[in-house]
C-alpha cells in the first residue's frame, strides 16, 4: 500500500460500513420480514468476508514485496495524531476475516428459529459485527472505545435475545460488569490523554519515550486501568466470573458469535502490550507482561477446574472460552517480556482455532442437551411450532416416530451432532489432527525454541504454562467426554429434535477447522509473520506516523513532530502533539 | 480549583462503588451514575484545568494554543456521556424487566434470606 497516498484504499473501512448499513437497513422492515433480514445478513456477511479476503491478500502481498506494510484510513482526511485511522496490519486483517467466517454459521443457526423468538435479532448482529471489526481496525483509543461500546450495546441485546427470567438475571450482571469495565476503560484513556497528550495508539507509543518519571508513572496507572477493563472483556482469571453464566444463558447462536467477543479483549491487550509497552518502550518495557505470564496460567487452571466441575455443557463452553484466553494471554506475556516471536505466532494460530471451536461448541450444546433432565428452562421447541421443519423434514432430519419399534432411536443428525461434538471436543483438548494439537505444539516448539538456547534453562513460569497447556487440554478432555459416553452412548430412548439449519452451521464451523489443519502450513505462516510484525512496533509506528510528519508540515506554524514541550512539563500546560505548544 | 475538582471526583466515584457493591439493583444503577460523573469529570480535568478560556479557535491565522482549553477532553466527555446515558438506559429497563420476572430486586433475582 505504498501508492495509497494519493487514493485512500477505501475497501479498509468497508467490513465496518456494510454491516452498519445492512443493520440499520433492516430496521426498515417488520420484524415479521425475518426471511428478508436473514438473507440480507448473510449478504452482508459474505460481502464482509469478501473485503477481509482482499484486505488480507493486500496485506500479503505488501508484505512481500519487502518489509511490513502498514495499511492506513484517515477518516474525513484529517491529519494522522489529529483525526482517527483505522489502521489495517496483519493481525486485524486476519481478525476480520475471523469474524466473518464466525458469523456466517451462527446467522444460519440462528434461521433454526431463534430468531424469531424475539426482536431484531439480526440488526442487532450486524451491530455487533461493525462494532468487532471497527475494535480490530481502529487505531485510535478513544474510537476503540466507542467501537467497544457499540459492540458491548448489540451484544447485551443479542444476549437478552429470546428474554426469560434466566437470561435477564445473568444480563443484569453482565450489563453491570461490563458498565464498570468500559468506566475504567474511561479512566484509563483519560489518564493516556492526559500523561502523552495523543489518542493515537502509536503516537502513545512515540510520546512515552519523553515522559518524565512521575508522568510515566501515571502512564502505567493508565495502562493498569485499560489492562483491566479488557482483562474483564478477554476473561481472565480473577475477572471472569461474568463469563460462564452469560454465555450460557445466552441463545445458542449469539453466544456462538459473542465467542469473537472475549477475543477482541485479547486483540486489543496484544496491540497495546506490544505496540506501546514492547520490549523498545525504554523504562516501561515488559510493563504487565507479569500479570499477563501468571493471569493467563491461573486462569487455564481456573478454567479447567471449572470445565471439570460443572454439569451444563454449556456452561462448559463458557469454561472453554475461559482456557482459550488464558493460553493466549500468557503467551502474549511471554512475547511482551521477550520470550520470542514464534511462541506468540503458534498462540495466533491457535487462537483462530480455537475461537471456530468455542463457537461450535455453542451451537452443538443446546441441540445436545435438550429435553435434558432440566426441561423446564429449556426452551421447548416442540412439533410443529417452528415453521422451518416442515420444510426441512424432506431431507430426512426430522425424527423417526411413526414405527411402532424402531431398532434404534438414533437419527441421522443426532449421530452427525454426536460426531461434530467428538471432533470439537478432541480440536479444544489438542488431539494430533486438529488445528489445536499443532497451535499447542508450535507454542510449545517455540517457548523451548528461542528460551533454551539464550539462557540454558527455562524459566520456572515457562514450565507453569507448558504444563498447563498440556492439562488444561485433558481436562477438558475428561471433561467433555464423560459428557459425551453419558449423552451420546449411554443414553437409551428417542433422540431430541435436531434440525438441519442447526447441524450445518457447525458443519461448516468444523469444515473451517479441517482447512486450518489441511492448510496449517500457510497460517502458522501467516501468524508467525503477524507475531514478528507485532514484535516490531517500530515499523507499525513508523507507517502510521510516516504520513504525520507531511502534514504536521502544512500548517503556517510548522510544528517539528519529535521534540515535546519537555521543560514546561513541570508546569503541566496542555502538552499535546496537536494542540503543539510551541 | 484543583482540591475541589479532586474532592468532588473522589467523593462521586467512592460512592459510587460504595452502590455498586450493594446488593439491590436500584443501588446498583445509582452507583453506576455517580462512577460515570465521576469518570466523566476526570476525563474532563485531563485537558488541565482552565478558567474563562475558549475551546474553539478562531478561523484562519494561527493563535497561540495556551490561551484556549483543550477540546479533546470536552469531546471525549460528550460521547462518554451519551454512551453512558444510554446503557444506563438500558441497565434500567433490564432491572425492571428483572424485578418483573423474579419478583425481587435483588440483583441475584433472590432474596439471601426467604
Amino acid at each position: 500500500m505504498m501508492n495509497d497516498a494519493a487514493m485512500p484504499d477505501h475497501l479498509m473501512i468497508a467490513p465496518i460500513l456494510i454491516p452498519l448499513v445492512a443493520g440499520a437497513l433492516m430496521l426498515f422492515y417488520s420484524d415479521r420480514n425475518r426471511q428478508t433480514k436473514l438473507i440480507m445478513g448473510l449478504v452482508a456477511v459474505g460481502l464482509t468476508f469478501l473485503a477481509s479476503v482482499e484486505l488480507m491478500a493486500d496485506v500479503k502481498s505488501a508484505t512481500e514485496q519487502g518489509g511490513t506494510v502498514v495499511g492506513l484510513y484517515r477518516l474525513g482526511d484529517w491529519p494522522v495524531p489529529i483525526g482517527i485511522v483505522l489502521v489495517l496490519d496483519r493481525l486485524s486483517a486476519m481478525m476480520v476475516m475471523l469474524t466473518a467466517l464466525l458469523a456466517a454459521p451462527s446467522l444460519i443457526y440462528a434461521a433454526a428459529g431463534w430468531h424469531g423468538k424475539g426482536q431484531h435479532y439480526h440488526s442487532m448482529f450486524q451491530f455487533l459485527l461493525a462494532g468487532v471489526n471497527g475494535s480490530f481496525l481502529t487505531g485510535d483509543l478513544f474510537n476503540l472505545f466507542v467501537f467497544f461500546e457499540v459492540m458491548l450495546a448489540a451484544s447485551y441485546g443479542l444476549m437478552l435475545h429470546g428474554s426469560g427470567p434466566e437470561r435477564i438475571k445473568a444480563g443484569l450482571h453482565y450489563l453491570a460488569v461490563n458498565l464498570a469495565a468500559s468506566l475504567f476503560f474511561l479512566i484509563g484513556v483519560a489518564l493516556v490523554y492526559g500523561t502523552t497528550g495523543t489518542l493515537n495508539m502509536a503516537d502513545i507509543g512515540r510520546a512515552l519515550y519523553w515522559l518524565d518519571d512521575a508522568e510515566r508513572l501515571l502512564f502505567h496507572a493508565a495502562a493498569t486501568f485499560l489492562g483491566l477493563a479488557f482483562l474483564i472483556k478477554a476473561a481472565a482469571w480473577p475477572l471472569c466470573f461474568w463469563l460462564p453464566p452469560t454465555y450460557g444463558a445466552a441463545s445458542p447462536p449469539a453466544a456462538a458469535i459473542m465467542a469473537i467477543m472475549t477475543k477482541v479483549g485479547i486483540y486489543v491487550i496484544l496491540r497495546l502490550s506490544l505496540l506501546v509497552l514492547g520490549p523498545d518502550a525504554g523504562p516501561s518495557a515488559g510493563f504487565g507482561a507479569s500479570v499477563l505470564m501468571i493471569g493467563g496460567v491461573v486462569t487455564m487452571a481456573f478454567g479447567m477446574i471449572g470445565i471439570l466441575g460443572t454439569p451444563e455443557l454449556v456452561r462448559k463452553g463458557g469454561y472453554l472460552a475461559i482456557i482459550s484466553s488464558g493460553t493466549v494471554l500468557a503467551a502474549i506475556g511471554f512475547a511482551q517480556a521477550g520470550g520470542g516471536s514464534s511462541m506468540l505466532g503458534g498462540a495466533l494460530y491457535y487462537m483462530v482455532g480455537s475461537t471456530a471451536a468455542i463457537s461450535a461448541f455453542f451451537l452443538i450444546a443446546e441441540p445436545v442437551s435438550r429435553n435434558d433432565e432440566g426441561d423446564d428452562d429449556a426452551p421447548a421447541e416442540d412439533d410443529g411450532f417452528d415453521p422451518l421443519s416442515e420444510r426441512w423434514a424432506p431431507m430426512g432430519l426430522g425424527t423417526v416416530e411413526d414405527t411402532t419399534a424402531p431398532a434404534s432411536q438414533r437419527t441421522v443428525s443426532w449421530l452427525t451432532m454426536a460426531i461434530c461434538f467428538g471432533l470439537v471436543a478432541a480440536m479444544i483438548a489438542g488431539l494430533p489432527p486438529m488445528p489445536g494439537f499443532i497451535g499447542k505444539f508450535a507454542i510449545l516448539r517455540g517457548a523451548v525454541q528461542d528460551n533454551l538456547p539464550a539462557s540454558g534453562h527455562l524459566p520456572v513460569i515457562l514450565w507453569a504454562y507448558a504444563a498447563m497447556l498440556i492439562l488444561s487440554g485433558l481436562g477438558a478432555l475428561i471433561a467433555l467426554m464423560r459428557f459425551g459416553i453419558r449423552r451420546f452412548w449411554a443414553e437409551e430412548g428417542p433422540t431430541p429434535r435436531i434440525l438441519a439449519l442447526e447441524v450445518v452451521p457447525v458443519v461448516m464451523l468444523l469444515g473451517m477447522i479441517g482447512l486450518q489443519t489441511v492448510r496449517s502450513d500457510a497460517l502458522l505462516g501467516y501468524t508467525s509473520a503477524t507475531a514478528d510484525a507485532l514484535l516490531e512496533p517500530r515499523v507499525y509506528r513508523s507507517a502510521v506516523l510516516a504520513e504525520a510528519q507531511d502534514v504536521r508540515a502544512a500548517p503556517v506554524q510548522s510544528l517539528s513532530p519529535d521534540p515535546l514541550p519537555e521543560p514546561e512539563a513541570e508546569a503541566e500546560p496542555e502538552n499535546g502533539p496537536e494542540e503543539g505548544a510551541q | 480549583m484543583e482540591l475541589i475538582l479532586a474532592l468532588a471526583i473522589g467523593i462521586l466515584v467512592g460512592s459510587g462503588v460504595w452502590l455498586l457493591l450493594r446488593p439491590r439493583s436500584y443501588q446498583v444503577i445509582i452507583g453506576l451514575c455517580l462512577l460515570a460523573y465521576g469518570v466523566n469529570l476526570f476525563i474532563f480535568a485531563m485537558g488541565r484545568l482552565y478558567v474563562g478560556a475558549a475551546p474553539i479557535m478562531p478561523k484562519g491565522g494561527f493563535v497561540d494554543p495556551t490561551a484556549y482549553a483543550d477540546p479533546v477532553p470536552q469531546a471525549l466527555v460528550l460521547t462518554a456521556i451519551v454512551i453512558s446515558f444510554a446503557t444506563t438506559a438500558l441497565f434500567l429497563v433490564l432491572m425492571i424487566a428483572s424485578r418483573g420476572a423474579t419478583g425481587t430486586d435483588h440483583v441475584d433475582g433472590r432474596e439471601r434470606h426467604p
